[in-house]
């Protein structure tokens, strides 16, 4: 098994050509930029399809266009970026469309700056465009999580026909670590039910999200809400670390997971009985779990995130407010720090 | 009164997808140019048969529902997009793609889409029905309306010096090298239909024969909106529209345009692994005892090497087994400011990658080693250029000054001053790395130029000398 020292940006290029993805279509911008350039780099050497388009807005078409045509399809962006897609987005969910994003998140609101935040989360956990749908949302915490999650996103946006996002940030896409290659390589095979790929026996197949009578676009909105609770029971994914007889959980996702790992770590040694919670997918957020948690011996729940507040709300629901859910956070492209943790433990 | 019908081809025979009562009547507006258009296509995908693999792009605006009508692959898309999914389709299945836009669509909201896919050369036949408003929502100006008309946005008429002059687009794309066949015409009566027809069949022709972009351009009559009778519209568009809009080709290189090739793609494990070389190298060794984890920052100015050293670190360890996290700061910072990186050596699961109290600080420079000098570990090394002269160390560390081009360049060997850095921190043990791993980094940092790799190790072996005497 060979192992690389590679960027997390790199990575996720790697996750995606093991995963049978046959198209980029990427504009570049900061901290995610060297997915575009991997891609450009690594996409034509083994005959994949690569273009820099002139816009968000054109590469997630461009996207919309392939994966129209049933093709492995994904592209790359951060905060201002995913805002710019955020109608076409709302389209692939109205297609039904498994178009994979990856968000390599950076400081808002605004223009604000490169630096690593986790402020996109309502924008992507939510859908952020317009109409009553979701993405499914991925979330790695590492280098080796990059590559791993990025192939599932395509697994999961081909099982669901929903798109699907990575949701990554700044530090996540800069850093190096190792990276064990993929241990199988997918062929994709063409979905002939509902792809329009210039075939005869796709011939007859229609992409599109527009329903222009009102009491079929309720029944469709109905489907996809369906849909969206099946994907909640089953593809919610979570990792728990000395949660057993915790009566404080630490729940964080990507790079805060880490420091927030650490920080359990530490409480451990000085006695306290703390626990931390990582949820793997955002959406579906693992509701049921933390249910479970609150209903049992936990106490206190302490959302640690580089937002503010955003995932503390989905808590608070998951829970019914049952019991406390503080909130540890650092903004503007600073990286949360252990100190702030062990301060609210 | 026997009246020749030409039977309609290349569309459905009847539009379920539509709904309502009238099974076969589209939902254009009578005297409307859509359905002459629609009926001129189908008839040349039928002709061509290319039905199989042709894919119809449909827009928003009054074409939005182009896809119950043709007997092909149907995409209906966002506003303004159409060119871009245009292009996803075309890359990712080279097969026959149509874009069919209004002139909202394509001149005004979809503008950047269409140049663009039109710069590029794209293999996409684009369809653009201009009849200077916007049908769909109820006769807006649009780009295209010409100076003086009146629409609901502009009820006094379009005033250039408010709203600006019509665009012309046959005009705007043929300023570009790469569309290959660029023509107007218009559908205003059977002379017009008739010379439209030949040229409309060309738009698909060469997307059969691979031959990259084309673009047509309808003039088209929109009673409903202008207001008029079909018959005044028509008229209108001939003796009012085609004074702004000349009918004619603007370009056609279709004789000389060479066929458009697209790679087949490679999905096979073999590729893949041989692309990012699996099974050589970099292998991770078995874990031994427990370590405390080794803290390394390195900072100086942007250009002097400093990621990569920071890597080559990070490679050392990955070498010997060790779990290994490398964070650089990133962007403006780069270009011309200072530069870090911090290295984190572990035996067991890395925590934060960023580093606030390293055990190793490099420093490149004095601005560097004035900003993290305060924060190494008490017990800690710092490794800065002797260039620098004298700097106070905090109390409890130990300062190693390197004269790093000056012994580079008595071993020989000139451009090694970041050799000597590496030596150096080789040498002084604090990462807790063997001396095979920076061997096994070294050849992997001149994997691309293996004849620097013995001058190199030479200068390893002599910086641990200078080492041994001097730290």
């Amino acid at each position: 098994m060979a192992t690389k020292l590679v960027k997390g940006n790199t990575a996720v290029v790697i996750g995606a050509l093991y995963a049978g993805a046959d198209c980029y279509f990427g504009y570049p911008i900061t901290p995610a930029s060297e997915v575009l350039q991997e891609a450009s780099k690594y996409f034509p050497m083994v005959g994949r399809k690569f273009l820099q388009a002139e816009s968000e807005e054109a590469s997630i078409n461009m996207c919309y266009g392939a994966a129209s045509a049933g093709h492995r399809v994904f592209t790359a962006s951060s905060g201002p970026g995913i805002s710019l897609m955020s109608e076409a987005i709302s389209y692939c969910a109205g297609a039904q469309l498994p178009v994979v994003l990856v968000d390599v998140m950076r400081a808002g609101p605004g223009l604000g700056n490169i630096g690593p935040e986790q402020g996109d989360y309502n924008q992507v956990v939510k859908g952020g465009g317009h109409g009553n749908y979701h993405s499914i949302v991925l979330a790695p915490n590492s280098v080796q999580e990059m590559c791993d999650f990025t192939m599932q996103a395509f697994e999961l946006a081909f099982k669901w026909r929903t798109p699907t996002f990575v949701l990554a940030d700044g530090t996540l896409g800069q850093m190096m670590e190792s990276l064990t290659l993929p241990e199988k390589a997918i062929e994709p095979t063409l979905a002939k039910d509902w792809a329009v790929a210039g075939t005869a026996e796709t011939r007859p197949n229609l992409v599109t999200s527009i329903f222009l009578d009102f009491d079929q676009l309720e029944k469709f909105n109905y489907e996809l809400q369906e849909k969206y609770a099946k994907i909640e029971a089953e593809e919610a994914r979570w990792e728990e670390y000395k949660t057993e007889d915790a009566d404080t959980v630490l729940v964080a996702y990507g790079i805060c997971s880490r420091i927030a790992k650490s920080a359990v770590d530490l409480a451990r040694e000085a006695g306290k009985k703390v626990g931390l919670l990582r949820p793997k997918t955002l959406f579906p957020f693992p509701k049921a779990r933390l249910m479970e948690l609150a209903n049992g011996q936990v106490k206190r729940f302490v959302s640690v995130e580089m937002s503010n507040g955003q995932m503390r709300d989905d808590i608070k629901l998951a829970i019914d407010c049952k019991v406390p859910v503080d909130l540890v956070y650092r903004l503007g492209g600073n990286l949360l720090h252990i100190d702030q943790i062990m301060a609210a433990l | 009164m026997s009246e020749k019908i030409i039977k309609t081809t290349g569309l459905y025979k009847s539009f379920p997808r539509k709904g309502g009562a009238a099974k076969t009547a589209t939902h254009y507006c009578p005297g409307c140019g859509h359905g002459v258009l629609h009926k001129l296509i189908g008839e040349a995908l039928h002709d061509l048969e290319i039905q199989d693999s042709a894919v119809m792009i449909s827009p928003v605006g009054c074409s939005v529902f182009a896809y119950y009508y043709f007997d092909c692959g149907n995409i209906q898309v966002a506003h303004g997009r159409a060119p871009a999914v245009a292009t996803g389709v075309s890359r990712a299945t080279d097969k026959v793609v149509i874009s069919y836009q209004g002139d909202g669509d394509l001149a005004s909201i979809g503008l950047n889409e269409t140049m663009q896919a039109a710069n590029r050369g794209e293999k996409i036949a684009v369809f653009f029905v201009n009849n200077t408003v916007y049908g769909m929502t109820g006769g807006q100006m649009a780009p295209t309306t010409l100076v003086g008309e009146k629409t609901v946005t502009c009820p006094n008429g379009r005033d250039p010096m408010t709203q600006g002059y019509p665009v012309h687009m046959c005009e705007l794309i043929s300023t570009l090298k790469a569309p290959v066949f660029v023509e107007r015409v218009a559908l205003t009566d059977p002379a017009h239909i008739r010379q439209a027809r030949t040229v409309i069949r060309k738009a698909p022709q060469n997307q059969k024969e691979g031959k990259g972009y084309t673009f047509v351009e309808v003039l088209s009559a929109c009673p409903t909106n202008l207001k008029m009778s079909t018959v005044d519209t028509n008229k209108w568009v001939n003796e009012v529209m085609t004074k702004e809009y000349p009918l004619g080709n603007f370009r056609d290189n279709t004789a000389e345009a060479a066929e458009i090739v697209r790679a087949k793609s490679d999905f096979s494990k073999e590729a893949l692994d041989k692309l990012f070389g699996a099974g050589k190298g970099d292998e991770k060794a078995a874990s031994g005892e427990e370590l405390p984890d080794v803290q390394v920052k390195i900072a100086g100015f942007g250009g002097q090497g400093v990621l990569s050293l920071g890597t080559m670190i990070a490679q050392a360890g990955l070498s010997v087994g060790r779990n290994v996290s490398w964070y650089p700061s990133y962007g403006p910072e780069q270009r011309g400011g200072t530069s870090n990186c911090s290295v984190t050596l572990a035996t067991h699961a890395i925590g934060s990658p960023v580093i606030y109290r390293p055990d190793l600080l490099v420093a490149m420079n004095r601005p560097s080693l004035e900003k993290f000098k305060n924060d190494v570990k008490p017990g800690g090394v710092i490794v800065y250029d002797a260039i620098m002269g004298e700097v106070e160390m905090p109390a409890g560390i130990k300062g190693i000054a390197v004269p790093a081009q000056q012994l580079a360049d008595e071993a020989g060997n000139p451009k090694g001053a970041n050799t000597v850095m590496f030596g150096v921190i080789a040498a002084l043990g604090v990462t807790r790395l063997p001396d095979v791993a920076f061997r096994n980094a070294l050849a992997n940092s001149f994997a691309k130029k293996p004849q620097l790799i013995p001058v190199n190790e030479k200068l390893l072996d002599f910086v641990r000398d200078w080492a041994k005497k001097n730290a």
